[in-house]
């Protein structure tokens, strides 16, 4: 599309200017005023978007004395390791020692289940509200969509009142199903779209041939919707992987998920702050959805773009 | 009537596979959704404290609720950061993908520069900026190191100007969706549309702000609306830069709920707050999605 723009823009001016000789887009100079502002401006932006990057990647390789001396922009003079390990095994919060290991386990053992039940359950659906339309089923996703919008404070202890009936309040899978739950709006709004997108007559020659609901979504739907799943698990892991607020509801402090650990590490009130081994187990909570995001590329984009543009 | 009965039983199992596959989300939408608002909004007008009772006192939770200084501060900042987080991340995010917009090298690069903070949680935000704007270490540190002795600029233990540094976070965190979803909106524009303008010698900027925005109003209105329900929310971010102080100059609506539901045990306060984030969300998105869905059935 850029391309077309480049183009078109070179054939009208020289009509404009006279030169019908010339031919093809004008040449620019590469060290033109406009490209110094523009790129000027861009490498500025992204410097300072990377700043926090730099500082918790630095801090986190300095000694505490280091760290009391200079400032927090200067490299590491003696790099160390040490904070790395100490935030991930012996950090303290409250009684317990055992560093942010445990919350990294507990938030894949939320993630994973919660990933793979939540996509499951919106694919489904999606694919039922698309193809096999069925009375009220609009009305149903109106609502979810209009309550995607709803403050979580609002449901927060219908929930919790919910989850203790069913004797699963304080348990990873009382926190999986909430995951699931809030889950679902995004997930089958992305879905729905992109099997309305596909053509319909690939439905309906699988009806003609006698393929049923599970038949027609297992042997078509589903090979032929793998970017959108890789769309959706994009977001449900980095969206599952950050939640503070479902964690530190649903669970106990022994399933407590990596970022509250985090916050109780690093807000603790008792003892010297160790900023290196803050910085780290900072670093450490960050680098699933930071890994996630820079492998996935224009994936990431794409998804945020889906969920939000096409409403 | 009649020939309605002998038609029920079929019209109740036909599609049955996708009924059943839509159980969750009529369960989700029915029970959690409005069920649990119902419930939410019903107790706010009771006097439950550690457990919810049905004991009805009227508007006194409100009523408390709006004389509590507490409160008030939290309204308070929720405004004052709300409408600069909107301003800025929309004058920022635009701005930005107006610049990445003008068929640049590295784009990609660019791109996903400013919008990997997006990826990071708010506890991992906050965490940083909190050691970014720390006095004695960070950015104040820094510029005094380099002599100017006087400088100050210590937000996080400022009650005056907490928010900001929370605003500050928030939108380090925050721009780089509003980029993305700009740079679609930018993408979107007819090709021709930049030709004519630029056939009739309009300047670029002119073109952008009296032709290129208005034509991106839907997109503007979506992005609104998304960062507008996303700023009532605010939680992890404060708790985890500041929990709320210095005293309760950063504390927001979102934290006065849990505080009063799972701290204070005191529900009835904790629903009353939550009911009126849920009317703030309410006077954002009910124009909208009327606009949006009311407008969308005409065509099917």
């Amino acid at each position: 599309m850029a391309d077309v723009r480049t183009a078109s823009v070179g054939q009208v001016e020289p009509r404009i200017a006279g030169h019908d000789e010339a031919w093809g887009p004008r040449p620019r100079r590469i060290f033109s005023r406009r490209n110094i502002v523009l790129y000027g401006a861009l490498v500025i932006v992204s410097l300072y978007y990377l700043m926090p990057l730099y500082v918790m990647i630095v801090t986190s390789l300095k000694t505490m004395p280091e760290i009391r001396l200079g400032n927090v922009f200067a490299p590491p003079v003696e790099i160390t390791f040490e904070p790395w390990v100490k935030a991930w095994s012996t950090a303290c919060t409250g009684l317990n020692c055992d560093g942010l290991s445990r919350g990294f386990w507990n938030s894949v053992r939320i993630t994973i289940p919660s990933v793979i039940i939540s996509i499951a359950i919106a694919s489904v659906n999606g694919y039922a509200l698309a193809n096999w339309r069925f009375k009220g089923g609009n009305t149903f996703f109106t609502i979810l969509i209009v309550g995607a919008f709803i403050p979580y404070q609002v449901m927060i202890y219908p929930i919790v009142i919910i989850l203790r009936e069913m004797g699963v309040y304080g348990t990873l899978t009382g926190l999986i199903i909430v995951h699931t739950i809030f889950g679902m709006p995004i997930n089958t709004l992305l879905f729905r779209n992109y099997f309305s997108s596909l053509p319909e007559e690939l439905f309906k020659a699988a009806r003609v041939d006698g393929a049923g609901f599970w038949g027609i979504y297992f042997r078509i739907m589903l090979p032929m919707s793998l970017p959108i799943f890789v769309v959706s698990m994009i977001i449900q892991v980095t969206g599952i992987w950050n939640d503070f607020l479902f964690g530190v509801v649903y669970t106990k402090p022994d399933t407590y998920p990596m970022t509250v650990q985090l916050n109780n590490i690093v807000n603790s009130v008792q003892g010297v702050k160790e900023y290196n081994v803050n910085m780290a187990a900072t670093i450490l909570t960050g680098l699933v959805p930071l890994v996630i995001y820079f492998i996935s590329g224009k994936l990431f984009v794409r998804g945020i773009a889906a969920g939000a543009v096409k409403g | 009537m009649p020939t309605e009965a002998t038609r029920r039983p079929n019209t109740l199992f036909r599609n049955l596979n996708a009924k059943i596959a839509s159980l969750p989300m009529i369960l989700t939408a029915l029970v959690v959704f409005v069920g649990g608002t119902i419930w939410t909004i019903t107790y706010s007008f009771t006097n439950s404290r550690l457990l919810p009772r049905l004991n009805f006192i009227g508007l006194d939770q409100y009523e408390r609720l709006w004389s509590t200084p507490r409160w008030i501060a939290s309204i308070q900042n929720l405004v004052i950061y709300g409408s600069l987080s909107l301003i800025f991340s929309l004058l920022i995010g635009f701005v930005l993908a107006a610049l990445l917009d003008q068929k640049i090298r590295f784009e990609n690069t660019f791109r996903s520069i400013i919008l990997y903070p997006f990826a990071l949680s708010f506890i991992v935000t906050g965490l940083v900026w909190q050691w970014l704007l720390n006095p004695d270490f960070g950015v104040q540190h820094l510029v005094r190191t380099l002599g100017w002795e006087s400088f100050t600029f210590n937000p996080l233990y400022d009650q005056s100007i907490v928010i900001y540094g929370i605003l500050i976070a928030g939108l380090w965190q925050g721009t780089g969706l509003v980029m993305c979803l700009m740079l679609a909106g930018l993408r979107g524009i007819d090709e021709d549309i930049w030709k004519a303008a630029r056939v009739d010698g309009i300047p670029m900027w002119k073109t952008y702000i009296f032709i290129v925005i208005p034509m991106m109003r839907p997109v503007f209105v979506t992005t609104l609306v998304i960062i507008a329900s996303g700023i009532v929310r605010i939680y992890d971010l404060v708790v985890a830069q500041t929990s709320g102080g210095p005293g309760h100059a950063s504390e927001v609506p979102a934290k006065y709920v849990y505080d009063y539901m799972f701290a204070a045990q005191n529900l009835g306060q904790g629903f009353a707050a939550s009911t009126m984030m849920l009317l703030t969300v309410a006077i954002v998105v009910v124009p909208w999605a009327y606009l949006e869905f009311g407008g969308r059935r005409r065509h099917g």
